[in-house]
């Protein structure tokens, strides 16, 4: 039970590290981007590739995990997602939609169609016994970093002046351009630091989420649920959203395993229905 | 001094002559349908791949009606074309292998579901209709692999005998029975369809689509007409699907697919939104192109489509259609309806 | 006599702001009255509540003494209230003869008719026609919406919500943008309406309600503030100072 629970948190923490890029994406950009697991595959197939061919050190891969999508959406953002921000969301649906599958069937191409599968390094393997429940390494170890980082965003966006600016720039982006802010500007490195944490995202949960060719397609409504129940306004929206599915993912494929992925869509409907502008908004 | 002022000439004959010029067939789109007739005769070795073109073409048709015309987005009206197909495919095995039975028995499961789940769509922006639909289209999907007891889950329906079509006509194994089927179905509906959107009730489905505020002050029951519209486009996937089920005699899982939600939205924009003709001129497209650079690649077919969905967006896909319109218009004899503007964008209320 | 259109204790509060104060208002039958207050007064609200888009926090709204407070927008318009929007709501991409006969298909119940095509009802047809060239949109009947001159699309609102054949129309500032040349036009219409229909006028442009309305209301920080005839508000010093500051001919 409580080791269901762990898993579960541990699990909803990867989703909010994968996720949160999308929350400010929507949230600043009002930009609906389904191709934001496309970002988190990069860094999977990043990390199992420098692994597997070259031997190098897990931990070692995390940070390039974070590089390299991080470089990809700020080039991708400067070139193409830019020139669709104003269009309709329709327009927006269609283009990354049109990322993805190219995403899917690139990867196919060059990689294979077949599971990735890293090896864990030794330290982080097997469970230890806390308290009288069974805690596993690899998910303290996510718990870890994830919880870590949250704690970073969160100061960097209520300490830091880019904090303040995004947030400005979020609550009106022409009255934030008034007060002399480069928007544009913010939304390149947010857009860029967002796809990032989804490349590291995607990194850390290769060995819990599996990581193949499909993946981007696979988690998209995880992350959609994620952003669209949590809200956009703020960042523990999210975060408990993340949590909350995590959770409820975990123990319904173990205590119903026929009905979980039924449940999990069904509250996304009906909480979607009663609250569009998600569970833990502010009403306006 | 009159009251009227000096003007003239237009009386309401004429006004009733210009607005009925526009529900009239124009020379081309008597001309598209023979042309889609005599490929029954001149194409028998076609008549497999046509047989789909025909049916993805309704399928397109029946997301116009709610996209084109009352500017619902959706990701999930694959549900409804699942649906359909497999009421279709249980109903033959179950009940009766009268193809025309089924396929009305199809039609009417998938409205039953839209009704049902139009009251989910009707508030919220862009951004949430396009999770709901997608979300019911997943639980759809989700029901259809657990109750492997009614549709066979993973390994698909199998076993599906359909009768002969009117008692007289068996399907064939070149598809020239079923071809002609769903072209029918595909004519009349989309006859139907036709006259669905030159009806003042289609009017007003364009209205609301343009600025449903101004709608409701017209005295337009906004909520009313979107059930009605989305009910109707629901009937026409699920006759799609239905044909699909009934002319392949198989149904899988892939019938509720995300990527038939994504690809019925390629095949429509890719023709063009909003004037009825584009899903199906989209079909053809998409079903050559398809044929084409999957023989070239035939794993990697998904890459194209992508690149195709991008490069189509970033060219102003809102311009492209407009054009083909303005063509599709001078061919079809203006009878092409609805000039379309870029839907309204929602900003975050 | 019933009034026409009659509000009770109306009252609106968005969080800790009331915009609608305790409004108890009426409009007679045939009346031709305005509503005026400076900026931010509640106008806009007041109408919104009126037409239902909004619904109120406490009070009651009759239109020819049934209670209307509930309805939803559409139904209001179908009972006889109609209106105009300040900035112009209209369909852009449809022409002036499928916006009238939107209104008066949906008037005459054939809104849901989805099997005749649409201009096949003669009925409908000639009045459409009648509308157009009471207001002056015979001409332009085919153009695109958005090609229109600015004046015509002000018509064409105005007549958009007289196709509704309202009892009671609300103009809100009818006139407001419209080019000085186009302007004329626009008066000599909203002046030509029939008796037979009561009309509020909400109105920034003091020439405009001086010209039109028989009796003026003032709305200050969303409370009535005074009524009486155009003599008496323009003579009443009170309204010349809420006014002050304010340019009274903006």
């Amino acid at each position: 039970m409580l080791t269901i629970l762990f898993d579960g948190v541990a699990y909803g923490m990867l989703l909010f590290v994968l996720a949160c890029g999308l929350a400010v994406t929507l949230g600043l950009m009002n930009f609906v981007n389904l191709a934001h697991g496309a970002f988190a595959m990069a860094g999977g197939y990043i990390t199992a590739v420098l692994m597997n061919r070259y031997g190098v050190p897990f931990l070692l891969t995390l940070p390039l995990a974070f590089i390299g999508p991080a470089l990809l959406g700020l080039v991708l953002e400067r070139t193409l997602y830019v020139q669709l921000y104003a269009r309709s969301h329709l327009d927006q649906v269609l283009f990354s939609i049109g990322l993805v599958f190219m995403a899917v069937a690139a990867i196919d191409y060059t990689m294979g169609s077949q599971q990735q599968l890293i090896q864990l390094p030794g330290w982080l393997q097997g469970r230890v016994d806390v308290l009288g429940v069974q805690v596993g390494l690899y998910r303290s170890f996510i718990i870890g970093v994830c919880g870590v980082l949250v704690i970073a965003l969160q100061l960097i966006l209520t300490r830091t002046r880019f904090g303040s600016r995004l947030r400005a720039a979020v609550d009106d982006p022409r009255v934030a351009r008034g007060l002399g802010i480069n928007v544009s500007a913010i939304f390149a490195t947010t857009f860029a630091v967002g796809s990032g944490l989804a490349g590291l995202g995607g990194a850390l949960g290769a060995e819990i989420l599996g990581l193949d060719p499909t993946f981007p397609l696979k988690f998209m409504i995880y992350f959609l649920i994620v952003v669209t129940v949590g809200g956009t306004t703020s960042i523990t929206g999210p975060f408990l959203a993340s949590l909350l599915l995590g959770i409820a993912d975990v123990a319904g494929k173990y205590y119903l395993p026929d009905f979980g992925a039924f449940i999990i869509y069904t509250l996304m409907i009906v909480v979607l229905v009663l609250r569009p502008q998600g569970l833990f908004a502010h009403g306006r | 001094m009159q009251d009227k002022p000096f003007m003239s000439s237009l009386t309401t004959d004429e006004v009733a002559t210009s607005l009925r010029r526009k529900g009239r067939w124009g020379l081309g789109e008597v001309l598209f349908w023979l042309a889609a007739a005599a490929t029954l005769f001149f194409l028998p070795e076609r008549h497999l791949i046509l047989n789909e073109i025909a049916i993805i073409g309704l399928f397109a048709v029946s997301l116009d009606l709610i996209l084109g015309y009352a500017g619902i987005v959706s990701l999930g009206h694959a549900a409804f074309f699942g649906v359909g197909a497999y009421v279709a495919g249980i109903f033959a095995k179950e009940m009766t292998g009268d193809p025309l039975t089924g396929l009305a028995v199809a039609g009417v499961a998938a409205a039953l579901l839209g009704f049902a789940t139009s009251f989910l769509v009707l508030r919220g922006a862009d951004l949430t209709r396009l999770m709901v639909t997608l979300g019911v289209a997943l639980v759809a999907g989700e029901i259809a692999n657990q109750a492997s007891w009614l549709t066979g889950g993973a390994d698909g329906l199998q076993g599906i005998m359909m009768g002969p079509l009117l008692g007289m006509f068996e399907f064939d194994i070149f598809g020239t029975t079923a071809y002609a089927y769903s072209l029918v179905v595909l004519f009349v509906l989309f006859v139907v369809a036709r006259r669905i959107v030159h009806s003042p009730f289609g009017l007003s489905l364009r209205s609301i689509r343009d600025n449903s505020l101004r709608a409701r002050a017209v005295g337009i029951p906004v909520n009313r007409r979107l059930v009605a519209i989305y009910t109707i486009s629901a009937a026409y996937a699920g006759i799609a699907g239905g044909l699909l089920a009934q002319t392949t005699q198989f149904v899988s899982l892939d019938v509720l697919a995300f990527h038939r939600s994504a690809d019925v939205l390629l095949v429509l924009v890719i023709g063009g939104v909003g004037y009825l003709y584009g899903g199906l001129i989209g079909a053809v497209i998409f079903k050559v192109l398809q044929d084409i650079l999957s023989s070239m690649t035939p794993q990697y077919w998904q890459f194209w489509i992508g690149l195709i969905l991008v490069v189509l967006v970033l060219a102003g896909r809102e311009r492209l259609t407009e054009r083909a319109r303005f063509l599709a218009g001078r061919l079809f004899g203006r009878s092409a309806g609805a000039p379309r503007t870029a839907p309204a964008r929602e900003g975050r209320p | 006599m019933t009034p026409a259109l009659e509000t009770i204790g109306l009252q609106k509060r968005f969080g800790g702001l009331t915009a609608t104060d305790n409004v108890s208002f009426r409009l007679e039958k045939g009346a031709r009255h305005a509503l005026i207050g400076p900026n931010g007064a509640g106008k806009t609200t007041f109408i919104n509540l009126l037409t239902g888009v909004i619904p109120p926090t406490s009070g009651r709204i009759l239109l020819e003494g049934a209670d209307i407070t509930r309805l939803c927008p559409e139904l209001r318009v179908q009972r006889g209230l109609a209106r105009t929007f300040q900035i112009n709501q209209l369909f852009p991409a449809m022409t002036p003869l499928e916006t009238l006969g939107l209104a008066v298909s949906e008037r005459k119940g054939s809104g849901r008719d989805w099997w005749r095509v649409f201009g096949s009802d003669r009925e409908i047809v000639d009045e459409v026609v009648g509308i157009a060239q009471r207001f002056r949109l015979a001409d332009v009947l085919d153009e695109r919406t958005s090609n229109l001159p600015y004046g015509k699309q002000r018509l064409l609102e105005i007549a958009v919500a007289f196709a509704c054949e309202p009892r009671v129309l609300l103009l809100d500032e009818p006139a407001a943008g419209v080019p000085e040349a186009e302007r004329h036009e626009l008066l000599a219409t909203v002046a030509a309406l029939p008796r037979d229909v009561s009309v509020l006028l909400i109105e920034h442009d003091m020439d405009l309600v001086f010209s039109f309305a028989e009796r003026i209301s003032v709305l200050v920080n969303g409370g009535l503030f005074t009524e009486g005839t155009v003599d008496e508000i323009a003579a009443d010093p009170r309204v010349r100072a809420v006014y002050l500051g304010e340019s009274v001919d903006e």
